[in-house]
């Protein structure tokens, strides 16, 4: 049997640079070193694994998850799609994880002191195993634009946060879901941390007609793309002997 | 195979990742079942210990909204993990913690992992990969904690004798102590500044 790849290098101008000026709580938390560039060993290689026992039935449905009186405020959508990786490969069997404000712009969490208020019937978080294809699936409702302390007069495009795990702890991402069509998208300075238009392109998710319910739930997709792995032709050892 | 695809773009977790990924933490009851908060699970072989830190930012002021992820091996060195060997039931090597949002500080309850098979035959001393994410970082940050008292496995590990500036490899090193006859190991990770921990790109 083969020994396992190794993983692509991250391509690092993919990503925002750690330090992004504009967004200025970067300022102080942006190494000022280089990072040491590691060849991977089994510690890489591997990561934890999730299964179905992991996630209940309602997380993945924000609309039901935390319900108590009724359905949360707010449009309601479907957010779709498939957990890929570099090699147009489906990354089954692993976890998402997304949370969100509210309709009205407001976030479940004690440090959130905006003037939108809380729905009661609105959590703002769910989660999902992949299936075999890499596909997940999410019901929420469309997020609020809302203002933060950046510069006097920053908002955040409505945006749902969303983590991924893969197959190894190399693989590890959380990145923003962004909705098409969205005006503040180009005045949003985490969003412009972003190295090129084709990077906010893939976090922007696409209306989808299709996935739609009609007369019921309007649907975005939202592809995620992780590292790939090497073929193992002639590779290093990973591991002994 | 052929690279196809770009990754997806990385975006910061920001101020309130907690209630996303450790809602019940965070005081937010939602889930029958939060993920991560046992490590090492009830059976799991080896000395229990406790690992704690702060993380701080380039002022030297505590980082209280951050998201630390734990990834590690039993005491055996095995990953729980189809490429990482065989572990004892519910093991499962993989956790989560966020800070005391008043100060900054973390802790949380595992196994000390054994030494781990590197490259080529080589053999990685007793570490933990840790992955660090908050509002102000762009790209979750990978590092790892290693033991002060490992100093012979240490001296011969492969990834700290790669790093070329002597004087920054202790910024990896966690210090061991005791407490009511618990074992102790305290972390701190700087993000920034004279200390600035050595984050790695894997």
């Amino acid at each position: 049997m083969r020994p396992p790849a190794e993983y692509y290098q991250r391509d690092r101008d993919r990503h925002p640079p750690a330090l992004a000026p504009d967004y200025k709580t970067s300022v102080s938390r942006s190494p000022r070193f280089a990072p040491i560039s590691l060849e991977q060993s089994v510690s890489e290689v591997t990561g934890p694994v999730f299964g179905h026992q992991d996630v209940g039935l309602l997380d993945h449905d924000l609309i039901r998850n935390y319900a108590q009186t009724g359905d949360p405020v707010g449009e309601r959508i479907i957010v779709h799609g498939r957990v890929l990786d570099e090699n147009a490969r489906p990354v089954p069997q692993t976890l998402v994880e997304i949370w969100q404000a509210n309709a009205g712009g407001r976030y479940r969490h004690k440090k959130d002191t905006y003037l939108a208020p809380i729905d009661p019937n609105f959590g703002g978080c769910g989660r999902t195993i992949t299936d075999e294809s890499g596909s997940f699936f999410f019901r929420t409702v469309k997020p609020g634009a809302y203002p933060w302390r950046n510069r006097v007069n920053d908002w955040r495009p409505a945006h749902i946060h969303f983590s991924v795990f893969g197959a190894s702890f190399s693989q590890r991402l959380i990145t923003q879901l962004y909705f098409e069509g969205d005006p503040l998208i180009p005045r949003c300075p985490i969003v412009q941390s972003l190295p090129d238009a084709d990077a906010v392109d893939a976090l922007t998710a696409k209306l989808d007609m299709n996935a739609t319910i009609p007369l019921d739930t309007i649907a975005y997709r939202f592809d995620i793309v992780l590292r790939g792995r090497r073929s193992t032709l002639f590779e290093n050892r990973l591991e002994g002997n | 195979m052929a690279r196809e695809l770009r990754e997806t773009p990385s975006q910061t977790a920001g101020p309130y990742v907690h209630i996303g990924l450790a809602p019940g933490a965070a005081g937010f009851d939602i889930y029958d079942q939060e993920l991560g908060w046992d490590i090492a699970g009830p059976n799991a072989k080896g000395m229990r210990m406790r690992v704690e830190g702060r993380v701080m930012d380039g002022t030297g002021s505590p980082v209280k909204d951050v998201l630390l992820e734990v990834w590690q091996a039993n005491a055996d060195g095995q990953y729980a993990h189809p490429e990482g060997g065989a572990v004892e039931d519910g093991f499962r090597g993989w956790g989560r913690v966020i800070t005391d949002f008043e100060t900054g500080a973390w802790a949380f309850n595992t196994i000390k992992p054994g030494s781990v098979a590197g490259r080529n035959g080589t053999v990685q001393a007793p570490h933990l990969n840790l992955w660090i994410v908050a509002r102000g970082i762009n790209l979750g940050l990978h590092t790892r904690m290693y033991f002060s008292d490992e100093a012979a496995a240490n001296a011969a590990d492969p990834v700290i004798n790669l790093i070329e500036w002597e004087s920054r490899r202790q910024t990896l090193i966690a210090r061991c102590a005791e407490e009511d006859g618990q074992v102790i190991y305290r972390f701190d990770i700087h993000l920034q500044g004279p200390d600035e921990t050595i984050f790695f790109d894997i």
